[in-house]
């Protein structure tokens, strides 16, 4: 397979962990095709037979940053409690445990979110998620940890709130 | 999060939620969880939380890819439409540079709408460029050379900057006030561009210091150097600039 069939196959897993990872179907989109953009530019960067989804996702990584940067100076608007968008037409039942887990999600630091959704959506290895995230394997584990146990606190927290009875 | 056996550390439990302990670990842990009803459940959560996450995002995998990803071509293309526009506002320039002749006396290499503006406007319209950044890459490096020096009329070689961390990336024939002109970019692996911008002018037999000038973000060191005009622009510090445009021309006059 080519580089750029490589690339365009790894489109769905890019799509699905920014779409985790931001909340929000158009941002999520935006910052794929950035991510697309960055690395058709320098597809000549990239060494034949390196990990090309890590070097994906690394880039999407830096974007993001970046762009959570350049989002928290320009607006103060705190989305925490806006409801997040659905990927699955959930059955009214499922309602409010999706709704809790969206909005726990948001409510977790986004270091924390970037590991937990590399891990558990796209099933990296510690060492992958450390290598796309650039950090020492120790942080990878201590943000693993601290990021399952703060959203395990949410969503208990969450079933007991009474506003949650309201659904959207 | 307290361990009675002190085998069993809290990265376990992850990598034993994570399928990625090795069997006989995987059953010491079970047997520790078996123990530890607190962890066990804390375990259980996180399996839960994994679970739900794929069952949340999963259906992502299958939506149809929105053609703008697929075709990302859309968005290359702008810069050709700003080059339009640029060429038209350069247009515009030039006819009202004509009506004020005279009022400017400078060589036509001094004037704002001279050599190093167009450098600055070359740089400003194909540094950006994700999918058409050069005519012909750095792959084909010796085609490069022989056209552009083909088509410029003179030889030309794009000098080498790897011991400043920018690598070619290849080069474009642009057209010039005094015919062809060549530009040769490169790139460091920030993905910062600098492009050296090269005309010549069988004519000139001049030599000249380095200038400096910018426009907008771009700055652009410019010198002659006998029939060849060299501009080199980039969006960064002057110093950093300067210490580039030194090493082409010591490349260049060794």
């Amino acid at each position: 397979m080519s580089a750029a069939e490589e690339i365009t196959a790894l489109i769905p897993r890019l799509r699905r962990y920014a779409r985790a990872l931001t909340g929000d179907r158009s941002f999520a989109d935006d910052l794929v095709q950035d991510t697309l953009e960055r690395a058709w530019g320098r597809i000549y960067l990239w060494r034949p037979g390196s990990d090309l989804r890590a070097w994906l996702f690394t880039i999407m990584h830096n974007l993001h940053v970046n762009q959570a940067r350049t989002r928290r100076s320009e607006d103060s608007i705190d989305l925490r409690n806006e409801p997040m968008e659905f990927a699955a037409r959930p059955s009214q039942e499922e309602r409010l445990e999706i709704r809790d887990l969206t909005m726990a999600l948001r409510r977790l630091p986004d270091e924390q979110r970037e590991v937990l959704l590399l891990v558990g959506l796209e099933e990296m290895s510690y060492q992958e998620a450390a290598k796309a995230l650039a950090v020492p394997l120790g942080t990878v584990m201590s943000r693993l940890s601290r990021g399952r146990e703060r959203l395990r606190a949410l969503m208990s927290e969450g079933s007991n709130a009474p506003q949650l009875r309201v659904v959207k | 999060m307290t361990h009675q056996s002190a085998t069993i550390v809290e990265e376990d439990l992850h990598a034993y939620v994570d399928g990625l302990l090795p069997e006989t670990r995987r059953a010491e842990v079970e047997s520790f969880l078996a123990a530890n009803p607190k962890e066990a459940e804390r375990v259980r959560a996180y399996q839960k939380q994994k679970e739900a996450l794929r069952a949340l995002f999963d259906p992502i995998l299958d939506e149809p890819i929105p053609p703008e990803l697929l075709h990302p071509q859309r968005r290359w293309s702008w810069p050709v439409l700003r080059y339009a526009a640029i060429v038209a506002w350069i247009t515009l320039g030039g006819t009202l540079g004509w009506l004020l002749r005279g009022a400017d006396s400078r060589k036509p290499d001094e004037q704002p709408n001279g050599f190093a503006r167009q450098a600055a406007i070359a740089h400003a319209v194909y540094s950006p460029e994700v999918r058409h950044p050069v005519e012909v890459g750095r792959d084909q490096e010796d085609h490069l050379v022989a056209w552009l020096s083909k088509r410029v009329g003179a030889p030309l070689k794009p000098p080498h900057l790897s011991q400043l961390g920018f690598e070619l990336v290849g080069g474009r024939l642009l057209p010039g006030n005094q015919g062809p002109v060549a530009q040769f970019m490169y790139q460091d692996e920030k993905g910062q561009r600098l492009t050296l911008y090269v005309r010549i002018d069988p004519g000139t037999k001049r030599e000249t210091a380095f200038r400096y000038t910018h426009e907008g973000n771009v700055g652009v060191f410019y010198w002659l150097d006998g029939p060849f005009g060299y501009a080199l622009s980039g969006e960064m510090k002057k110093e950093e600039l300067l210490q580039i445009a030194n090493a082409i021309y010591h490349q260049l006059n060794p």
